[in-house]
This record gives C-alpha cells, structure tokens and sequence, in this order.
C-alpha cells in the first residue's frame, strides 16, 4: 500500500508541474502579446488559476486526506467558506510579509499583491487541499516529526521549496545587468515556480528512498 | 580567571584586525596630504630671478604674455573625438566631427596646436578638475584640513587668478561651484545631476558664451560642455547622437575664435576619454588619453614643430597656462612648462626666445623643488634618497643657470655656445620635473600588492584564531593567561629586538613591515600554543553551537558573497535588513519545527489516537514571537525611510529627513517636525527610564539613579533646546544674535561633558541596586533578586522560600565583598531591587548616553531613525531571549554561551541601521555638519572635528558593538518569574512544597565568574570573528 499511495502521490505531483508548465507554454501560443516577462501580472493570474484547478482536481480524484467523518452538505458549504477565507488571509499575509522584506510599498502593488497570491497558490491551496482548513493540522504538519503521510511529507516539501525559491529568487534583484526579469517580481516568481516544480518532482523520489524511516513514524 | 585576562585577549584580538586592516590600507588607499601654502606674487620660488623679469608691473614671476583667456573644457573630449583624419571616407559617429580644429591646425601651423592630453587616474570629473586647476596628483584620498566642504583647499589657478586681479567668469558643470566657492566674479552654473540629459548645459552655456565674451568684462572665461559626456553614458560613442553633439562643439568652437581677440588663449580641453561603452574613472589607455586644443590669434609656436606632438600630462597645463597670463604657479603644482608655448621674446631672435623659455624653465623648476621640500617637511612618505636625488639636480640647475647668466652678461660666451648650454640646461630641467612627478606618482598612485596580500592574511589568520576562541570557548577553560602571554611575549620581544636592530642600524625594516611581521609571529606562536595545549579535548567543532553545523552560518556565507558584488555593495542596507528578517524568521520557523513552541503534552510521535483533529498547546512564546517578528519587521521597513542615496544611482532620492530643520521653508512643516522630533527624543528618554523602572532599577538614591532620574530629561531638554536655537530663523535682532551663537556653542559642549560624567559616573558606580534594611522583622521579610516594582512584591514575598533568601545572603555578602562598600553586611533581610539586571542596567545607561549624545550629532529629524534603531534592537534582544530560554534548560553551560544567529543578527542590524540613520559609505555621503555641532567658529585642530565626524559616521557600528555585551544579559532578563525548574538547587531544599522558583536573572553570572568571564570572551571573539569575515571579503573583491 506504501508502494501504490507513493505511485498516487507521483501521478499527482506530475499533474501539477504540468499546470506549471501549462501556463508558461501555452498562452503564447494561444494570445498575441502575451509574454511572461511582459504580461507578468496576467502570468501571475493565470498560472495561480492553473495550479489551484489541478490542485482542486486532485482534491477530487485522487482524495489525499480520506475523513472519517460523513460530512453533510452543509459541512461542506462552510469548509469551502473557510477555505476561501484562509486563502484571502493567506494572500494578505504573505503581500505583508513581502512588503516588510523590502518590497515596493505603493508603486507595483498589483504586482506584489499577485505575486502573495502566486506563492499562496503554491503553498495554501495545497494546504488546503490536503488538509482542509485546519489550522492546527498545518501547524502539526510543518514541525520535525509531525508528518503522517506521505501527503504531509510532499507538503512539507513543496512549501518549504516554493518558498526558498522566492528567497533566492530576489538575489538578482540588485545586480546591474538590466535583463527584463530582473524586474520586481519577475524573478522571485519565476524563482518560487522554479522550486515549487522542483520539488514536485523530487519528492516522490525522496519519500520513496526514505520511506523505511517514514513508515516508522507513521505507524 | 579575572576579567583582566579577557579584555586584554579582545584587545589583543583587536589589534590584531587592526593591524591587518591597517596593512591593507597602506598597500591601497592612495594617500596624500595637501599643504595649505600658497603662491604668493611677491615671493618668487626663487628671489634671485626676481631682479631680471620684475621690470613688468602686470605680470607676477614671469611677463605675461596673454591678457584673456577662454577656457573651454569639453567634458570627456576624447582624442579620437578631436583629431581628424581627411583620409578617412568612412567615419565613425564620433570621426572627423571637429573640423575647425584641423582647418585651424593646416591654415596656422603657428597659432594652433592639438595635443593628446594624459589624465591621470582616477579619471572622474571631479578629481580632473582638481588635478588640472592645483597641477597635483590627486588621490582617492587626499587628506584635507578642512572637513565641511569640497572646496579646493590647495592652492590652485582659479585662487591664483583671483588674487592678481583677474576677473573670472564661469559657465557650465555645477561641480565648479562646490570646488571653488564664491571664487567666480560672475558664474553661470547648471546642475550635472541628470545623466540623461544631454542638452540642458550646453545650451545654457551657449546662451551665455558669447555675449559674455564680446562684453569685455572680463579676463578669463571658464566654460564646461557636459554634452559629450552625458551622450557617452547614456548612448556610447558609437551613436548618432554623440555625432550630432560633437558638430554641436564644432559649431561653437568656430564661432568663438570669430568672437576673440588678438590677446587671447584659447584652449579646449577634454576633462578625461571614455571607454568603447561611454564610462570613465579607471586608468584603460581609452579614459585616459582626452584632446587638448590650444589657439590664439597672435602667434604661439616657434616654427613648424613635428606632424604629431608628444602627449601633454594634465598637470603640465597648469604651470604653462599661469606663467603665459603672467600670475603665480599654484603652490602644489607638479606639473611642466608645454615647451613648445614658450618661444617668445621682445627681440625674436632665437637666443633671446630661448632665453625666456630657460627662464620659465626655470621658474618652474624651484616651484617644484620649493614644494618638494615643504611637502616632504609634511609628510615621509616620499622616499628619502630619491627627494635628495631631485635636490641635488634642482640645485645644479640652479646655479648652473646663475652661471650662464652672469657669463652672458659679461659677453663671455659665443651665441652659439650660449645657446647649445642653454639646450642642455633646460633638457636637464625637464627631466627635473618629469623625475620629480615619477616620484610623487610613484608613491601617491600606486598600489602596494604585497602589503594587500599580507594585509588580507593577517586578517585571514587573525579571524581563523577568533572563530577558534569562540568556538573551543568553555572547553578551554584552563587559562587564557598562558595562551595570551606567550603570543605577546614573543611579539614584544621581537619588538624590541627588530627595534633596536633598526635604531642601531643592523637590520634595514619601515615601520610597516616590522608591524606586519609582528603580527604574524604573535599569531603563529597563539596556533601553534593553542595546538601543544591540545585545550579542546572533544571536539568542539561538531558541538551542537558550533557555527559550522547550525543553519546560521549559510546567512553568513550569503552575505558575504554579497559582498564580492559592486551592485551588491551598492545595495547593501537593503540587503543587510533582507538577511536580518530571513535570519530571524528561520531561528522562530526551526524553533516551531523542534516543537520547541508546542506544550509537552503533546507529542506528534503519538499513537493512533493522536488524530490531526487533536489540538496542540502552545506555549504564550510562540505568540509573543510572531508578534516580535512583526515588529522587528516593521522597524526595518520604517527605518529605511530615512536612507541616502550614493551618487552612482541617479534614481534614488535621498530621504526628505537628512536635511536639517533650519533649511526647512515651511514654517507650520517646521514646527511640526520640531515638535515630531521633540516627541521621539521624549519617548526615548521615557522607554529607557520606564524599562528600568521595571527591573527595578530606579529606587535607590545612588548618585547614578540620581543622574538617570534627572540627568537623562536635563540632557534631553538641552538637545531640543539646542534644536529650536539652531533650526530658528537668521533674522532676530542683533542682541539675541549674539546670545543665540553663545547659546548654539554652549548647549552642545554642557551635554557633552555631561553626558561624559556620566559615563565616567556609571563606570565608577555601576550599581543601580537599591536595598531596603528591614532589621526588625527579618524572620518574614524576605528577600528577592526578582526586581520588580516594589508594588508586585508583596504577592511575590509569601512564596519565597527560606533557602533561597540564604543564598541571596551570600551572593550578596560576595557582591559587596567585590563591590563598593554598602552598608547592611550584618545578616538582616534584605530587600533588595535591580539586583537581577545590575549589569544590563549599567550597560543600559551608558547605551542611552551614546545615543543621546550621537542624536545630537546628527540632523534634528534622524531622531525617529535612531528610535528605530532601538527598537530594533529591543526586539532582536527580545527574540533572542525567548528562544535561548526555550532551547536551554536554566543552568545549562549552554546560556552561557550566545548562539552564532544571535551574533549575526546583531551584525546584520548594525550594518542595516549604518545605512538607514542616513549614512553610506562614499565620501559624498558624510555629514560633515557633525564637526561643527558645538564648535560653530570652526576648530584649531583637526582631532575633535575628525572625532565627532566619526563618531557620526559610525554611530550605529559604535551602539552595536558596545550595546554587544547585551546579548549575553538578555537571556537571563528574560527568564520568567515562573516555570522555571532548577534541578540543582532542588536537592538541597528543606521540605518546602513550594514548586515555585524565583529567577535569579543575572546573578547566575556572578555565580559563575568564570563562566561568565568565558562567555564575555566568547561572545567577543564571535563578534570580532563575524566583523573580520565581513571585512575580509570586502577586501578580497
Ligand atoms: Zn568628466
Ligand atoms: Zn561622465
């Protein structure tokens, strides 16, 4: 089973990196004018949509977080609520975060803003789709022994690599070469996205190397 | 082990950077010191000449031999740009595009010449317009003594021709007027900030050029084309538009010479070249080679000369352009006559001609040798046996030249002869002159790669003994003593040998070699000590606080390598702030990822009836974390308001604060600011006194508490007081005038040396203890470390237990034993308030001194920067208290010892607050206003002015690294009143039930002396260790 729910998580995993993939290759062959370098901001928009429809698609078929519980309608109504809510927070949260590292305060602010929701994307909605919106879940799950699956585990990952991404991505900021993505928030996106597709397609090879050590925890 | 030991191995240490930094320098910071002498009409280099050339009234030294001059200085005029090839069909943008200067050249052969013109480096605007106005050789330092201003202190043309009544009208780069204030009789100026406009000057300039010239009033005009330049930077050479701008210059230089008369010079001169990208400042053969085009009306050369003149140093128009309008050399020039320009004479024969050009020669020479010789008196760093070399020849010229003149006089000599001795005398001259600039350039202009690369590996190995210090710390607790006093006991001795060596002239070593190889013998003797002891026994690398294994050191890695980047150097407040937020935010996110944050009770590695849904505790930390994580953030992110900009990045507008009040024209904006700025300093004063106030610092009558209560609103009160006077308005009646400037000094010297009291208070009486005698009832009075406010006691006194009142009764007869004599030594009961932060409470005073002292050595409205800065701190402090006290059980080794991260940090936030209390590190950037806070009418001396400047330039550096100590107390401010468990003590308790402990905060440390001792030790060598890393890597780019 071990072996059959790290397959699941690969299949996933390949999905999503190839919504990633999605919104870089195909608009440009879809629309006129449309670059990533650009049409950041659209770029921005588009692919966070992508990642959250696989996201949302994945929730749906492949059910990583399997609930005891029967849930009513009305149960679901209001998770989805509470989803959209700590996604909005999420958004907030993160333009905060980024503005408090230097960002640009007023100017580009449409930029920042979609950039949190780019990273929020990456990060919250799988989150939220693994977990549900429950926050102690996800604080449980990012401390050292608080995975207890290898959904948790991919979690784990990806979050932590979509994000060292973007640090990284913020390097060249500085640097005089004039390219067009150095520009705010070319290459901090371009650097999350970059992560966050790496990641995904490391951590099944990750969990699977490790996962005699991780079925001793989970059991 | 004493506290002696250790502050005399931080010093050691420090002299040990010092060195290597210092070594460093001396290989690359070119240096020299400008004399403040000038050329006076009436003394002559060489009062001999005097009697010959005096008969003319007009002229000074020398008969002038033009009246006016138009000096037009195209900025980066390129020789490429001037000469012109007719052979050329195919010209590049910037080919063949001056004309008139090659139709001028082949119709008067005589009265035109182009010269390539040699810049020397550094090839930036500013610095050539020293260069070819003073004809010295500047620097990147040159060592003013006068610290306010940019202004030509050194004798130069423009004074000259002030001073002899020449009326100078300048037009064009606003440079000129921070360089020679005031000087010009009627000036033009237009601002050489905006790069990318190409037009703004010159068309300025052009409206001006001729109607100035064909006015008459005037005798030399100045004009300086920015176009050329603006064009290279924004476009490169190769661009149609450098085309259009050059025939631009052609134009105005064809219509100009229409515009001239026959009694002026005219020379156009290019400042510096451009490289194939449009940049100058470096010494590529392309930046250095600018156009020098000389013309007049009036004849100027001798004969047909060669088809391509020899290469003109800058310097050499300086002497040329003096003695042909007839007013004194500058003092410091170094330059040599242009020899073509100097065959002239009344007769026009050619004995005569070469009469004057020996003369001139002449002249020049004991202008030279005179500067020479003061300049040597000045400073040694010319080498010796060459200057007397130079003597030598200056002075066999010299009387060489007496000779010849008295033979000629007395008709002893056939023309012939006269003229071949004439020949070979002023072919000896000139090589007078070019040796004597060798030589200056030789030690002024170059670089000492040696001295960089031993300077770099002293600091190398110096950091390498830090970070070993640092990390084997308490393993090598045995005795600093042995392991410092060899090291400095070799070091002295070969001191002494190497010095008599030197005195008796055995062995041959400067003052620079002898440091370094002392240093290096010291360092060696430590390794190879450290290595015999074998003092770290386990390995101390692979310790759980080792540098190496915690995440810390990637930050440090980064931030070095940052360094090793012009743009990043360039960006380094913003990348500074960017690693302090990551830094802290990984120690709270690893922190969270331990389970550090969570309650014990719950426990991940659960069993199957731990399901998700289980909530886990949390402990206040965690909340109190994020909280401080915000803040800290909020902090950076205020504070950088308050930056400023370095020239090379036109963008950036520097903050609207750096400017001080008094140049504030809004009246209501004024008040307002004044009374925003009044407010801060308020508010700071009243969180130091309330923050003391809480540890219980505040109650006794000690004369510090005395001070702190009200010295610390006197002071403030005098700095707004100091404010208001100086930021006032200019016209108030006489009287008040005079009261106001008595005021404006005396404000700023009462603080500081009231603030100097209380430094000096605060090191002789440390203790901020009050302790109340309670004898009577000292069965139930109890006694606490805890230093709260006298109204929480009461609800503490019932829970402390007997045991720890008789140890406080130790501790404290130990405390007085070391301390001042306190009275109560007779065994009552004690209360005893702010005795667990006595020594963060001193720390803390002499802090809030530093800065008061330094708020009032900056701009008025840097004061909520340097709130911020406090407050940085606060929180860093904060944030490292929380997470020392939840990663290490209380009387864990381990607290004594500060985390690399924390040191880091704190680093990091002295670096970040250096550029964001409005600093940058180019010159450009210093406040110089600082030197004169307290000292309006200017110094005699240049010690206090250079004091208070860099006690503002480094005011964050200065508060950190004193405010480091901090790091070590912080923890144990920290710790909370309840919770904390003390295994050790437990044993010997007397069947109290009572669970509760009271902290006792900082009297562990005197519980532990060597401990203490070895953490102060520790901490200090990190701090050293994390500076020296920084300061390598800066040194190696
Ligand atoms: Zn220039
Ligand atoms: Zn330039």
């Amino acid at each position: 089973m071990d072996e059959t729910e790290i397959r699941r998580l690969a299949v996933g995993h390949v999905l999503s990196v190839l919504a990633v993939l999605f919104s870089l290759c195909v608009p440009p062959l879809l629309f006129d004018h449309f670059s990533v370098l650009g049409t950041h901001l659209t770029w921005l928009c588009f692919c966070s949509v992508c990642v959250i429809a696989v996201n949302l698609l994945l929730l749906l078929t492949l059910k990583p977080n399997p609930s005891t519980k029967r849930s009513s309608l009305s149960n679901k109504v209001n998770k989805l609520y509470r989803s959209c809510l700590y996604f909005l927070a999420s958004c907030l949260l993160f333009h905060g975060i980024i503005v408090l590292y230097g960002a640009p305060l007023v100017e580009s602010v449409g930029e920042t803003f979609f950039f949190a929701v780019l990273l929020s994307s990456f990060t919250t909605s799988r989150c939220l789709c693994i977990l549900g919106p429950n926050f102690h879940a996800w604080v449980r799950v990012f401390s050292k022994d608080g995975a207890m699956s290898v959904w948790d585990h991919s979690l784990q990952i990806t979050t932590i690599c979509s994000v060292v991404g973007a640090w990284l991505g913020a390097f060249p900021i500085p640097l005089d070469w004039d390219r067009p993505w150095q520009v705010w928030p070319i290459s901090c996106s371009l650097g999350a996205s970059f992560g966050y597709a790496i990641s995904l397609l490391l951590a099944p090879f990750w969990i699977y190397w490790n996962r005699k050590q991780l079925t001793y925890k989970r059991r | 082990m004493k506290r002696a030991p250790v502050l005399l191995f931080l010093a050691w240490l420090s002299i040990l950077f010092y060195s290597g930094i210092w070594l460093f320098m001396s290989g690359f910071l070119l240096m020299r010191i400008e004399l403040n002498n000038q050329s006076l009409c009436s003394q002559p280099p060489d009062p001999g000449l005097l009697s010959s050339t005096q008969q003319k009234t007009t002229s000074c030294w020398f008969p002038h031999r033009f009246n006016k001059a138009v000096i037009v200085i195209i900025d980066a005029l390129k020789y490429d740009f001037a000469k012109y090839d007719p052979a050329n069909t195919n010209p590049k943008p910037y080919e063949n595009k001056l004309e008139v200067i090659h139709q001028l050249i082949q119709s008067q052969p005589r009265h035109a010449r182009l010269y390539p013109f040699r810049a020397d480096p550094p090839t930036t605007t500013m610095q050539r317009i020293k260069g070819v106005t003073t004809g010295s050789l500047p620097t990147f330092v040159d060592v003013g003594s006068n610290f306010a201003s940019y202004a030509i202190q050194e004798d130069n043309l423009i004074h000259q021709m002030v001073q002899n009544g020449k009326r100078v009208v300048f037009m064009g780069d606003d440079t000129w007027d921070g360089l020679f204030p005031k000087k010009f009789y009627k000036s033009y100026f237009f601002s050489s900030f905006n790069v990318k406009d190409l037009h703004m000057v010159d068309d300025g300039i052009l409206q001006h050029l001729y109607p100035t010239v064909d006015g008459g009033d005037w005798d030399v005009v100045i004009a300086h084309f920015l176009g050329v330049d603006h064009c290279g930077h924004k476009h490169g050479p190769d661009h149609p538009e450098t085309a259009k701008k050059l025939t631009q210059m052609n134009q105005m230089i064809s219509s100009l010479i229409e515009h001239l008369d026959d009694n002026t010079l005219l020379v156009v001169a290019g400042d510096h070249g451009m490289t194939d990208t449009g940049d100058h400042g470096g010494d590529s053969e392309k930046e250095v080679t600018a156009a020098l085009f000389l013309y007049s009306k009036a004849p100027l050369f001798s004969k047909q000369l060669l088809e391509d003149p020899e290469a003109v140093p800058q310097v050499n128009l300086v002497p040329s352009l003096a003695l042909l309008l007839g007013i004194p050399i500058p003092y410091s020039n170094l330059g040599a006559l242009i020899s073509d320009l100097f065959w002239w004479s009344e007769d026009g024969d050619d004995i005569s001609a070469l009469l004057t050009k020996t003369s001139a020669y002449q002249i020049n020479t004991q202008q030279v040798a005179r500067y020479l010789s003061s300049y040597s008196q000045a400073a040694g760093d010319l080498s010796a046996d060459k200057l007397r070399l130079l003597h030598d020849l200056s002075s066999s010229s010299m009387a060489e030249y007496k000779q010849l003149m008295s033979e000629w006089d007395q008709n002893a000599l056939s023309e012939a002869e006269m003229e071949e001795r004439l020949t070979q005398l002023v072919q000896k001259m000139q090589v007078y002159l070019s040796q004597a600039r060798h030589v200056c350039m030789e030690s002024w202009a170059r670089f000492h790669p040696l001295r960089m690369i031993f300077g770099s590996l002293i600091l190398f190995m110096s950091c390498v003994v830090s970070y070993i210090v640092a990390e084997a710390g308490l393993s090598m607790k045995v005795s600093y003593r042995s392991l410092l006093g060899y090291p400095v006991f070799i070091s002295l001795l070969l001191t002494v040998v190497l010095g008599l060596g030197t005195w008796m002239s055995f062995v041959d070593m400067d003052l620079v070699s002898l440091c370094a190889l002392v240093t290096i013998i010291s360092q060696l003797s430590f390794l190879y000590i450290f290595r015999l002891r074998k003092y770290a026994q386990k390995r101390w690398w692979s310790r759980p606080t080792s540098l190496l294994v915690s995440g810390s050191c990637i930050v440090l890695f980064f931030r070095c390598c940052t360094l090793f980047s012009d743009s990043f150097v360039v960006a380094e407040g913003k990348a500074a702030q960017f690693f302090l937020a990551s830094l802290l935010l990984v120690t709270v996110a690893k922190l969270h990822w331990d389970g550090r944050l969570t309650l014990p009770t719950f426990t991940p590695l659960g069993s199957e009836s731990l399901k998700p849904s289980l909530t886990p505790g949390y402990k206040k930390d965690g909340s109190r974390l994020l909280l401080l994580l915000a803040a800290l953030g909020l902090c950076i992110r205020l504070s950088s308001f308050f930056h400023n900009c370095r020239e090379e990045t036109p963008e950036c507008h520097p903050s609207a604060f750096l400017t001080p009040l008094s140049s504030v024209q809004d009246p209501e904006l004024k008040n307002f600011s004044y009374i925003c700025c009044v407010l801060c300093l308020g508010v700071i004063i009243y969180l130091i006194r309330k923050w003391l106030q809480h540890y219980g610092n505040l109650n006794s009558s000690s004369p510090l508490v005395l001070y702190v209560r009200w010295g610390f609103p006197l002071i403030a009160l005098g700095i707004s007081c100091f404010w208001a006077l100086s930021s006032g308005t200019e016209d108030t009646f006489a009287r008040l005038r005079e009261l106001t400037h008595l005021a404006l000094v005396a404000f700023p010297r009462a603080i500081y040396v009231f603030a100097g009291m209380g430094i000096l208070l605060t090191l002789w009486k440390p203790m901020t203890v009050y302790m109340k005698q309670n004898q009577d009832s000292s069965a139930d009075n109890t006694v606490t470390t805890f230093g709260g406010v006298p109204g929480s006691q009461a609800e503490l006194q019932h829970v402390i237990p007997q045991i720890y009142r008789k140890m406080q009764r130790t501790l404290k007869n130990r405390l007085q034993h070391s301390r001042e004599g306190e009275e109560g030594k007779k065994g009552a009961a004690l209360e005893a308030y702010g005795l667990g932060s006595v020594y963060s409470a001193a720390m803390v005073i002499i802090l809030s001194l530093l800065t008061l002292v330094l708020i009032m050595l900056h701009s008025e409205r840097m004061t909520p920067a340097f709130l911020l800065l406090l407050l940085e701190a606060l929180v860093i402090l904060q944030i490292h208290g929380h997470v020392s006290n939840l990663y290490w059980a209380p009387d864990d080794s381990d607290l004594f010892c500060v985390p690399w991260y924390a040191v880091i940090a704190w680093a990091l936030a002295a670096t970040q607050s250096f550029y964001y209390t409005g600093h940058q590190p180019v010159f450009p950037a210093i406040h110089w206003n600082s030197a004169f806070v307290g000292f309006q009418d200017g110094h005699t001396n240049n010690i206090i002015p250079a004091l208070l400047v860099a006690a503002n330039t480094f005011c964050s550096n200065i508060l950190f690294s004193a405010g480091s100590c901090l790091l070590l107390l912080w923890p144990f401010l920290c710790e909370s009143p309840t919770g904390r468990r003390k295994r050790g003590k437990r044993e010997t308790r007397e069947g109290e039930s009572e669970d509760e402990d009271m902290p006792l905060m900082e009297m562990r440390l005197r519980e532990n002396p060597d401990c203490f001792s070895v953490a102060l030790l520790q901490l200090g060598t990190k701090y050293l260790f994390i500076q020296g890393v920084q300061v390598l890597s800066q040194l190696i780019i």
